[in-house]
């Protein structure tokens, strides 16, 4: 079961993911996500910090717009992440592939210095 | 000890197979990094029967079977009567792949076999046995 809710803040869509994604609910972060690229927003944030579990699922979500959003040049960054969800990240070495920061003030620095 | 927990193929279900081992491997002193690590690989071998063998008919069942023979020894076992779905057939994707085809599967096999020691398929009384094992330290 997992909440999403979307905040705006200084220009950026702050997605906020609250308990746990697995195959049954990656659909609604997909969602989100497609919702705040179609609504025009040049950088997203993402806040895990009440996210308590994520599977591939999940992950694959985040992978999937790697690309598009390369393109789109929007930058997408997560923060907040417990040690148990940034483990899972790690096994899969796609920590070097997303942008991951400790707090939303990193965050928010990161995205900025990425919209340039 | 031994546990065992069984299961309709439904996606929604993920999250009881998610609390039956947790609870399980609390009881038996595992570390919370190695028993998360050992959560999730159970929750993409289950998501993916459900998936890819059974289509998520609620209607069809999975077992799951936790043993402890030893300290610090976990056996898993799934199973099932479907279709048989050896992650061993398929080779993991590379990560730049996956990007550039924007798919969202492909991570879960890559996952288990990380986190898990080893993974065997075989029959038993006509039915079909995932067997998976992970030595930890308690």
């Amino acid at each position: 079961m997992v909440h999403i809710k979307r905040i705006q803040e200084e220009g950026a869509d702050i997605i906020v993911v609250i308990g746990e994604i697995d195959a049954s609910s990656s659909i609604e972060l997909d969602l989100a996500i497609a919702k705040c690229v179609g609504e025009g927003f040049r950088k997203i944030l993402i806040d895990c910090t009440g996210l308590e579990y994520i599977s591939s699922a999940g992950l694959g979500v985040f992978m999937s717009y790697i690309e598009e959003l390369r393109d789109k040049n929007i930058p997408m960054v997560l923060f907040g992440m417990r040690e148990k969800v940034a483990n899972t990240f790690s096994i899969l070495g796609l920590a070097d592939l997303l942008h991951i920061k400790q707090n939303k003030l990193e965050a928010k620095v990161l995205a900025n210095e990425l919209s340039v | 000890m031994n546990y065992q927990y069984n299961i309709g193929c439904s996606l929604s279900n993920l999250k009881g197979i998610r609390e039956f081992v947790r609870h399980s491997l609390k009881q038996e002193g595992v570390p919370e990094v190695e028993m998360s690590a050992i959560v999730l690989a159970l929750d993409e071998m289950c998501s993916n029967l459900m998936i890819h063998a059974h289509h998520c008919n609620p209607d069809h069942l999975l077992e799951l079977h936790i043993e402890t023979p030893s300290q610090g020894k976990l056996i898993f076992e799934i199973i099932d009567d479907g279709f048989v779905f050896d992650i061993n057939d398929f080779h993991e994707p590379e990560l730049d792949n996956l990007i550039h085809q924007k798919r969202k599967g492909g991570l879960g096999i890559r996952l288990v076999k990380a986190i898990m020691d080893n993974v065997e398929y075989f029959r038993r009384d006509n039915r079909n046995v995932c067997r998976l094992t992970k030595d930890v330290k308690i």
